[in-house]
C-alpha cells in the first residue's frame, strides 16, 4: 500500500498518521520486553535506569544477576526441574498426538467433532480451572505433589497444540502417496514411517515446541500440582514477583527471552521449509 | 483404501448389469455391499484405534478431574459423615433447638468425632456457612472428653464391680440377646470399641469401656430394660445429668437455633449450598435468601472479571485491527519482518511479560522516571498504574493482543484487494471503501480474535494476581484463594464450575463460528 503519486494531501496525512499509531502500537507491543534486557545488566538493585547506564557508563552495568541466577539454588533447582518436566510433558504429548491426528485424518471418523472438541478443551478451559480440577482429583489418587503427576498434567495441556498443528499438516498430505506405498508392498508402520512421518515432521516439531513451551511456561497447573520439589522457574519467577521482588528476576527474564527467540527462529526455519517442499511437490 | 474399492468395483459393477441379474459382486466374489461395508468398518476402527490412546489419556487426566471438580461442587457428606446419629435424631425432632434425644446423640458424635480428630474439619466446614462453628465444635470437642458424664461411670461401678471389667463388657456385647435388650448401650459400646480399637491401637477387652457407654446403659435400664446375665442394679436412685445442660453449659450457642439450623440444612449428602453461595444467595428453612451486603462478593467479582474481559477485548480490536490491516496489506517481505514483533511477544513466556509490566508500571518505574523527566507529571505526583484496574488491563491488553491480530490478520490476507480498487474505482472515496467493502469482510476475523480473547481473558490468573491488587482480581483469584488458602473446596469448585460453563458456551460459539479445527498458530 505505497503512497501513489496523486494522493491528495489528507491521504498523505491519514497515510503517514495511521503508520505512525501502527508505529507506537508496535512499540507497546515490543518495547516492554526489550526494556527488560538492558535493565538486567544493571549494577544496582534498582528496576530501572540509573543514571550512570544512561551516560552508558561502563560502571553501571554489571553482570550480578546473571552470577545470581546461574550460582544459586533459589534459580538453579528450579530451572533444572523445567528441564526435566517439560522435554518428558513433550514426549507425551507428541506421541500420543501424532498418533491420534493420524486418526483424526482418516476420511471416515466416527463422532469426529465431539473427539475434537474433548481433545482441544485442556487449550480452551481456564488454567485455573484445570488447576482445580487436576488438584483434587490427583490428590485423591496420591499423584499430587509427584512428578509424574506434574509431567500428566503437563502433557495434557499440550496436546491441543500437537493435534492441531499436526492435523494442520496432514490436511495437505497426498494420501495417494500411502496408496503407493502400500501397493509397492510397504506395511502400515513402514508407511508411516518412511512416507508420511518425513512429510509431516515439520507439522511434528512445531506441535512439539508448542508442547515444550506450554509445559516450559506454565505455572498455575504446576503451583497447584506440585510439591517445593517440583518447584520451576515460572513458579520461582511468581513468587519472586510476588513477594520479595528481586532483580535476579530480570536475568531469568533475559534468559528465557533468548530461548523465546530461539524458538521462534526454529518455528520460521521450518515454515520456510514446508513452503520450500509444498512448492516442489506443486511444482 | 475403501475410495481404491469403490472407484475399483463400481464401473466392474456398472458394467455387469445388464447381463447378471444376481447382486453386484467385488473382485473377489463378495457382494460389492457386504465387501464396502466391511471396508469401511475397518478403516473407522482403525481411525478409532489410533485415536484411543489419546483420548483415554485426555479422559484420565483431564476430563475426569475436570468431572471431580464438578462433583465436589454439589458434595457434602461431611456432616451426614461426622454426626450420623444427631443427623438421624434431628430428623424426628423438629423443633427449634431439640430435646434431649438430639443432644445426647450429638454428645457421642463429637465423643468419637474427637477421637478421629474429625470435629474440627466438621467446624471449618459449618464455619462457611455460620460464623461461629468452627471454635464451637473445637471447644466443645475438647470439652466432651472429660465431660460430667462420670457420675453413671462411677454409680454402676460402684454397685457392682463386673461393670469396671473390660473383658466383661466384651462378653455382655457378644451375647445377641443383652444388645437386644440394651440397644443403646451396644451402640455406644460399639462406636467405642472401634475408636479404641483404630486410633488407640488397643485391645477393647481389656480395656474399661469410656463414660458414653456407661450414660448409654443408664438410659437403657431407666426405661426399663431387663438384660439377661448382667448384674442386677436398681437405677431409679441413681444421680442423673441431662447431657442438654450440660452441653449448653460448655456453650451457650447450642441452646440457641442458629446452628441447629445449619446442622438441619446441610445434613444431605448434596447441596446446592455451594451454588447459592457462589452467587451471593444462602439457605434458610424457609427457602432461599440474599446474604448480608457485606457478605456479597462474588456477583460483583463476576461482573467485574466480565466487564474487565470486554474492556481488555476492546483494547485488543483497537489496537489489533490497525497492525493487523499494516501487515495484511504489506508486501510479503516486510509484512513478515514486522511478524517477529508480533510473534515475540507471543512466544515469550508470560512470566517475562508480567514481569516486564511490574518494572515498568511502578511508581519508580521506566515510564514514570520518563515521565517525570519529562515534565508530565511532578516527582510527588507519580502515577500509581500497578496494583489496580489500569495495571491488568494495560498488561492483559499487551499478552493477549497477538491472540487479536493472528486471527484478524489471516482473515484479512483472504480479502482480495481488487475488491477495494473496484469500490473506488465506482466511484467510492477511500472511506466507504473501507467501510462499505473491506470492513464487512474482516468481521468475521474480529469474531474469531474477540471470542479468542474473551475467553482467555476470562480465566486468567497469573496477571491479575500479580499486577491487579485488590480492585484488578479476577474470579479465578478468588478460585485460587479459595483452594490453597481457606480450603473451602466446595465454594472453589462451584465459583469454577460456574465460570467453566460460561467458557463452554464461548467456546460452543467459537466452534460454531470459526471452528475448531481452524484454529491457526502462530500465523
Amino acid at each position: 500500500m505505497a503512497l501513489p503519486s496523486y494522493a491528495t494531501t489528507g491521504q498523505r496525512v491519514w497515510h503517514y498518521t495511521f503508520r505512525t499509531i501502527c508505529g507506537l502500537i508496535l512499540f507497546y507491543l515490543i518495547a516492554p520486553i526489550l526494556v527488560i534486557i538492558p535493565l538486567s545488566f544493571n549494577a544496582t538493585d534498582f528496576f530501572t535506569f540509573t543514571p550512570e547506564m544512561l551516560a552508558l557508563d561502563p560502571a553501571g552495568y554489571s553482570l550480578k544477576h546473571y552470577d545470581d541466577f546461574f550460582n544459586n539454588i533459589d534459580w538453579q533447582g528450579p530451572l533444572w526441574n523445567s528441564l526435566k518436566i517439560a522435554p518428558m510433558a513433550t514426549l507425551l504429548a507428541v506421541a500420543l498426538g501424532t498418533l491420534a491426528a493420524v486418526g483424526l485424518s482418516q476420511s471416515h471418523v466416527p463422532f469426529k467433532g465431539a473427539i475434537m472438541a474433548i481433545l482441544i478443551s485442556p487449550m480452551i478451559v481456564p488454567l485455573i480451572i484445570s488447576a482445580a480440577g487436576m488438584y483434587f482429583f490427583y490428590s485423591r489418587i496420591g499423584l499430587q505433589g509427584t512428578y509424574w503427576g506434574v509431567v500428566l498434567a503437563h502433557a495434557a495441556l499440550g496436546i491441543p497444540f500437537v493435534i492441531i498443528t499436526v492435523t494442520a499438516t496432514l490436511v495437505g498430505f497426498d494420501k495417494s502417496l500411502t496408496r503407493a506405498s502400500a501397493s509397492l508392498g510397504a506395511g502400515p508402520i513402514r508407511t508411516f514411517f518412511k512416507v508420511q512421518m518425513p512429510l509431516i515432521l515439520p507439522g511434528v516439531v512445531s506441535g512439539a515446541l508448542f508442547a515444550f513451551i506450554t509445559s516450559f511456561d506454565e505455572v498455575v497447573v504446576v503451583m497447584f500440582m506440585g510439591a517445593a520439589g517440583q518447584k520451576t522457574l515460572p513458579w520461582q519467577m511468581f513468587i519472586g514477583l510476588r513477594e520479595q521482588i528481586s532483580p535476579t528476576i530480570l536475568a531469568a527474564a533475559t534468559v528465557l527471552i533468548a530461548v523465546s527467540v530461539l524458538l521462534l527462529a526454529t518455528l520460521e526455519l521450518l515454515r520456510r521449509r514446508n513452503e520450500r517442499m509444498r512448492g516442489l511437490s506443486a511444482a | 483404501m475403501a475410495d481404491a474399492t469403490i472407484s475399483g468395483g463400481m464401473p466392474a459393477g456398472r458394467e455387469a448389469r445388464p447381463v447378471a441379474s444376481g447382486p453386484v459382486l467385488a473382485a473377489d466374489g463378495t457382494p460389492l455391499k457386504a465387501s464396502l461395508a466391511r471396508s469401511l468398518r475397518r478403516q473407522k476402527a482403525r481411525a478409532l484405534l489410533l485415536i484411543a490412546p489419546l483420548l483415554l489419556f485426555i479422559l484420565a487426566t483431564f476430563v475426569l478431574p475436570i468431572g471431580d471438580m464438578l462433583f465436589r461442587s454439589v458434595e457434602n457428606r461431611i456432616v451426614g459423615d461426622t454426626l450420623p446419629r444427631t443427623v438421624a435424631a434431628l430428623r424426628e425432632d423438629t423443633a427449634p433447638v431439640p430435646g434431649e434425644p438430639a443432644f445426647v446423640a450429638l454428645y457421642e458424635d463429637l465423643v468419637v468425632a474427637e477421637e478421629y480428630k474429625r470435629h474440627t474439619q466438621l467446624g471449618t466446614r459449618l464455619n462457611y456457612e455460620w460464623g461461629g462453628a468452627s471454635s464451637l465444635f473445637r471447644g466443645t470437642g475438647r470439652a466432651v472428653a472429660r465431660f460430667g458424664t462420670d457420675v453413671y461411670t462411677d454409680q454402676f461401678q460402684d454397685a457392682d464391680p463386673a461393670f469396671e471389667d473390660g473383658a466383661q463388657w466384651a462378653a455382655w456385647m457378644a451375647d445377641e440377646a443383652v444388645r437386644a435388650a440394651l440397644p443403646e448401650t451396644a451402640d455406644a459400646y460399639d462406636a467405642w470399641a472401634q475408636f479404641t480399637t483404630e486410633v488407640g491401637n488397643d485391645d477393647p477387652a481389656e480395656e474399661e469401656p469410656g463414660d458414653m457407654v456407661y450414660a448409654a446403659l443408664h438410659r437403657d435400664l431407666s426405661a426399663g430394660a431387663q438384660p439377661p446375665g448382667l448384674p442386677a442394679v436398681d437405677v431409679t436412685g441413681f444421680e442423673t445429668v441431662s447431657i442438654k445442660e450440660l452441653l449448653i453449659e460448655e456453650d451457650d450457642a447450642w441452646g440457641e437455633p442458629e446452628i441447629w439450623n445449619v446442622l438441619r440444612l446441610y445434613a444431605p449428602a448434596y447441596t446446592p449450598g455451594y451454588y447459592l453461595n457462589a452467587v451471593d444467595l444462602q439457605k434458610d428453612l424457609d427457602g432461599v435468601s440474599v446474604r448480608p451486603e457485606n457478605d456479597r462478593i462474588y456477583v460483583t467479582l463476576f461482573v467485574r472479571t466480565m466487564i474487565m474481559s470486554l474492556v481488555i477485548t476492546g483494547t485488543c480490536i483497537l489496537l489489533g485491527y490497525p497492525i493487523a490491516y499494516l501487515l495484511a496489506s504489506l508486501p510479503m517481505r516486510t509484512a513478515n519482518l514486522l511478524m517477529i514483533l508480533v510473534l515475540l511477544p507471543f512466544w515469550t513466556s508470560l512470566l517475562v511479560r508480567t514481569s516486564a509490566w511490574k518494572v515498568l508500571l511502578q511508581q519508580q518505574g521506566v515510564i514514570n522516571d520518563i515521565l517525570v523527566w519529562a515534565g508530565v507529571v511532578s516527582d510527588a505526583n507519580r502515577l500509581v498504574m500497578i496494583n489496580n484496574q489500569t495495571g491488568t488491563i494495560i498488561a492483559m491488553t499487551h499478552i493477549l493482543l497477538p491472540f487479536m491480530i493472528l486471527p484478524l490478520y489471516s482473515v484479512m490476507k483472504g480479502i482480495p484487494p481488487s475488491f477495494v480498487r473496484a469500490a473506488k474505482s465506482l466511484g467510492a472515496n477511500d472511506w466507504t471503501a473501507f467501510w462499505r467493502v473491506y470492513f464487512p469482510q474482516s468481521v468475521p476475523g474480529i469474531g474469531a480474535g474477540s471470542i479468542l480473547v474473551f475467553i482467555l481473558s476470562i480465566g486468567y490468573y497469573i496477571t491479575p494476581e500479580l499486577v491487579g491488587g485488590t480492585k484488578g482480581v479476577f474470579i479465578s483469584n478468588r478460585i485460587a484463594y479459595h483452594i490453597s488458602t481457606s480450603l473451602n473446596w466446595g465454594l472453589a469448585a462451584a465459583l469454577g464450575t460456574i465460570l467453566l460453563a460460561v467458557v463452554l458456551l464461548l467456546y460452543w460459539v467459537y466452534d460454531r463460528l470459526v471452528g475448531i479445527d481452524n484454529v491457526k498458530l502462530g500465523g
